[in-house]
């Protein structure tokens, strides 16, 4: 832990999860002198720290790694470098202008400064009251990530019979955790008619444990006063409305939810930093800054990411981004061109880009289709009636991110675009 | 037999607290008695978090006479306990010509309870609420009305209680009255007295029996149930009636006010209001039911409360909803005393004519939290009717200290907070900036919190977006730490409850 005697920084970061530890590192790498890295845990590594899991790191290192020997990697690579980090430190508030009130119990009550910031806050858990699961408010009704930080960081079962809503990949992950544990995961439900996780994950978590997904299902009620007892599961139709009659009644003592992600943009809105409704996190550029000037954000933050090293490499983005900030060296007018969503496509990011990026390296454009395509799709771009780029996928699934990457040679049709429509269709 | 207390409280919800509270100036030993784990838990602790101006109490009912008495108090209450209280005023809000017709009705009974109010046209309504339907046609303006903690307010007032010497007991609950005469196997021994079941002397207990002149219900929802054991008011009936409520995320809605639909006969509407919490409030609806601890969210009941929802302010979204909670309303079938007043759901504030040492509450239905502190004087005024002296103590202090509370200092005094106990440094909720200091001030204040919902009912600890994702694991850990306990032994609302059921294997090897 360092105590940090400065006030003032080239670049604050906050949060230390993936995100987070790669624009530090890029920060430092690309000139800025001064970075220092906030996060509210006791130890670097965010979330990663209780994914105790493997199937992090095949893209960036070409080896399937578990969480926290991911986190090392760049936890190394900062402490090497010298990344100040304040940990057991929670963030209160940033300005517009980059002021930064901090507090810890270690760390005591702190403003402090940053020529630039990158906002890696990551995301939180969708709760029961988002998705107004009726019955009593019993204990037993955790989110998935809430129970996985009890049984991987603190060692602790919160219950024994389990019944898992929700197909998100934290929700697999642990219904096999459990099982591990030799807790019974009696039925995982999803409301829609597809897996909103990752397949490799429904193969590796729930099939080869046996484990029944029931897709289209959802708790129609939680039963128990002080414990959770019982769930009511029932089937609905495509409507999401409950089917009468197939009401099925499951005992279990606990209700893990895993029904999506929302990214945590609570210090993004006090900083005055636009946010998209669709995504929840903020509009930005193909460097990752938002619609404040020296503030960029990255990773779970700015949509929600299926692979930890799409987090990596838009931490690294921007990171380089703050740096040039600080060095000056950054397009002080872009010219953007927005990117829209277009047939099957819920959102891009980024929402806008500077052509002039392209003549220095490619641009990934991300996105999350609207709707499961189980067959031969197409990526395109277009701006009216030209297609400036496509690619071909083998299917298109709500659960995994797609992507485009813009590269050097489409820099021309990009400068000339008045918007780069993207759509996801079948091929 | 052990020493008698003078007096003994039954319930801890807002009413119990205020009575207690009250009593506590004077000299008379009190046993305070309450079966959950925790104080204000019952009716107290899901409602609406009004302090109502008394504008639509039924004129001639007990009802309204303590509303309208009980409002002016909440000032110097607020001042002298430390909780969160502001005079918002209120708006009753016709929406369409038909309502608006209505307010004129609403005006006379709020002139007849003695209430100030107005009535403003539909474009001041849309000045002063810019979210307001824009069909709004006019409102009753009612300046008293205000919003309040209901949580802060009762362990304000309990706490305050009980560093005036009265004994708070929880995990106690009432049985049966003893009788005079009554012996130790139960039967009365008629031959020593001359009316066998006139005179209480005490009750039996889950936690044994205790003895005292006089016993209060203010049992809240079973108080129906305690004044039959004493055979007091046979007919007397509490039916719970259900309301559900959203609490909305306060990033994405900011409401600066209190509204009410126009009401219907069984109760004030489905309301959209401000809170102290900044949270906008919307509910409840109103639905009688048989079970008394029958506390669940419906599909039905979510339905209909975001209907009303929506009537007053259009542009409510849904996925800003953060929590959805229901709560169950006491009410009761007291005719009003007055024979004049054509009212059936009355509250009820006697000492019965047939039973002596006996303070029965009952039908402590809205706008019971409004009224509890002109409640409790009504309460010390009977039992001085009824010949009790209640010498005031020389040492009785109105006053509560406050606890800090991190997130409503500045950010100088936050920095020496900081500095002067780290822990108020450690944020463990972090979409309310709940510190682990004020935590551990809750876990060891005079009535301890010791479950996770008793320190989110102190705190607001785990009400933000995460619901508590976050902070749980934190605030188990804290709570086995500071009461020297295993976190197996941890729950949110008492046994039963617990959050853990083991180790993991490799945590337990």
């Amino acid at each position: 832990m360092t105590h940090t005697l400065k006030s003032h920084y080239d670049v604050i970061v906050i949060g230390a999860g993936p995100g987070g530890l790669a624009a530090a590192i890029e920060a430092k790498k690309h000139g800025a002198d001064d970075v220092l890295l906030i996060d509210r845990d006791l130890e670097l590594g965010g979330i990663l720290l209780q994914c105790i899991h493997n199937g992090f790191g095949v893209e960036t290192f070409k080896e399937d790694l578990p969480g926290p020997s991911y986190a090392q990697r760049f936890v190394n690579e900062a402490q090497t470098i010298g990344i100040e980090y304040l940990l057991d430190t929670i963030v209160l508030e940033v300005t517009p202008d980059r002021r930064v009130y901090t507090t810890g119990a270690r760390t005591g009550f702190k403003e402090l400064s940053a020529k630039a910031m990158v906002f890696s806050m990551g995301c939180r858990e969708r709760t029961r009251a988002q998705i107004r699961i009726p019955g009593p408010r019993p204990a037993g009704v955790f989110t998935a990530g809430t129970a996985q930080r009890w049984v991987n960081v603190e060692g602790y079962m919160p219950g024994s019979r389990f019944v898992v809503l929700g197909s998100g990949d934290i929700g697999m992950i642990m219904a096999r955790r459990l099982t591990f544990e030799g807790a019974k995961v009696e039925r995982v439900l999803e409301v829609m008619p597809y897996l909103s996780g990752l397949s490799r994950n429904y193969v590796q978590c729930l099939l080869d444990f046996d484990i029944p997904l029931q897709l289209q299902h959802t708790v129609k009620r939680i039963i128990g006063k002080n414990r959770v007892e019982a769930v009511e599961a029932v089937a609905v139709d495509d409507q999401w409305q409950f089917i009468p009659g197939t009401e099925e009644l499951i005992p279990c003592d606990t209700l893990l939810l895993s029904v999506g992600l929302i990214p945590e943009n609570e210090l993004s809105q006090k900083a005055g930093v636009a946010l998209d409704p669709v995504t929840a996190g903020p509009y930005v550029d193909d460097g990752f800054l938002t619609s404040v000037p020296g503030i960029f954000a990255a990773g779970n933050v700015v949509h929600v990411y299926d692979l930890v090293d799409w987090v990596t490499q838009a931490g690294r983005t921007a990171g380089k981004r703050a740096a040039m900030v600080v060095t000056g060296c950054c397009n002080p007018e872009p010219a953007y061109v927005p990117t829209r969503a277009g047939d099957n496509v819920r959102y891009v990011v980024p929402q806008r880009l500077d052509p002039e990026t392209l003549t220095q390296e490619p641009i990934m454009l991300q996105m999350r289709v609207t709707r499961p395509l189980e067959q031969s799709v197409t990526v395109q771009v277009t701006d009216g009636d030209t297609l400036i780029a496509k690619k071909a996928e083998r299917y298109a699934r709500p659960g995994e991110m797609v992507s485009l990457t813009l590269k050097g040679k489409d820099y021309d049709a990009v400068r000339k675009a008045k918007e780069l429509k993207v759509s996801v269709v079948p091929k | 037999m052990p020493q008698p207390y003078d007096i003994i409280i039954i319930g801890a919800g807002i009413v119990g607290a205020m009575i207690a509270r009250t009593l506590a100036r004077y000299d008379v030993r009190i046993l305070w008695l309450e079966k959950a784990s925790d104080i204000g838990v019952g009716a107290t602790a899901a409602n609406s978090a009004l302090i109502h101006a008394g504008h639509d109490a039924v004129p001639g009912s007990l009802k309204a006479e303590m509303n309208v008495k009980a409002n002016p108090l909440w000032d110097q209450l607020s001042e002298e306990l430390h909780f969160a209280f502001q005079r918002t005023g209120a708006y009753v809000v016709a929406i369409g010509p038909e309502e608006f017709a209505k307010l004129e009705q609403l005006l006379d009974r709020a002139r007849q309870n003695g209430v100030p109010a107005e009535i403003l046209s539909g474009e001041v309504m849309r000045q002063r609420e810019p979210q307001i339907n824009p069909a709004v046609s006019g409102a009753l303006h009612i300046p008293t009305g205000g919003i309040v903690d209901p949580w802060g307010a009762t362990v304000a007032a309990a706490e305050n209680a009980v560093l005036n010497g009265v004994e708070l007991r929880l995990n106690t609950e009432f049985l049966d009255f003893i009788w005079e005469g009554e012996k130790a196997s139960g039967r009365v021994d008629e031959s020593k007295i001359q009316n066998p079941k006139s005179k209480i002397v005490g009750i039996h207990t889950s936690a044994g029996d205790f003895y005292a002149r006089w016993v209060i219900n203010a049992a809240g929802l079973f108080a129906d149930e305690v004044m039959h054991k004493a055979g007091v008011r046979p007919e007397f009936k509490i039916t719970p009636r259900r309301g559900e409520y959203f609490v909305m995320d306060r990033n994405q809605l900011q409401l600066n006010n209190v509204l009410f639909p126009v009401p219907t006969a069984v109760s004030k509407g489905i309301l959209v209001t401000m809170t102290l919490h900044g949270n906008t409030l919307v509910g409840p609806n109103a639905e009688n039911i048989e079970d008394k601890t029958d506390v669940d969210v419906t599909p039905q009941g979510m339905a209909e409360t975001w209907a009303g929802g929506l009537k007053l302010v259009p542009g409510l979204k849904q996925r800003d909803i953060i929590a959805i909670f229901a709560g169950l309303r006491p009410a009761g079938n007291a005719p009003c005393a007055n024979p004049a007043v054509d009212y059936a759901h009355d509250f009820i504030i006697e000492i019965p004519a047939e039973v002596a040492g006996f303070v029965n509450l009952g039908g402590m239905e809205s706008p019971a939290l409004t009224a509890a502190p002109a409640i409790a004087a009504r309460v010390v005024e009977l039992l001085q009717g009824a010949g009790e002296e209640l010498r005031e103590k020389a040492a009785w202090n109105p006053l509560r200290q406050d606890r800090p509370v991190f997130r409503h200092l500045t950010r100088e005094e936050q920095a020496a907070l900081v500095a002067q106990d780290p822990r108020y440094g450690r944020v463990i909720c972090r979409c309310e900036t709940v510190t682990e200091g004020e935590i551990v001030a809750e876990i060891h204040a005079p009535i301890p919190a010791t479950t996770y919902d008793a320190i989110k009912r102190r705190t607001w600890l785990g009400t933000g977006r995460c619901l508590g994702g976050f902070d749980m694991p934190r605030v188990v850990e804290i709570l086995a730490r500071e009461l020297g306990k295993n976190p197996l032994e941890i729950s949110k609302k008492g046994p039963g409850s617990e959050f853990l059921f083991r180790q993991t294997k490799e945590a337990a090897l």
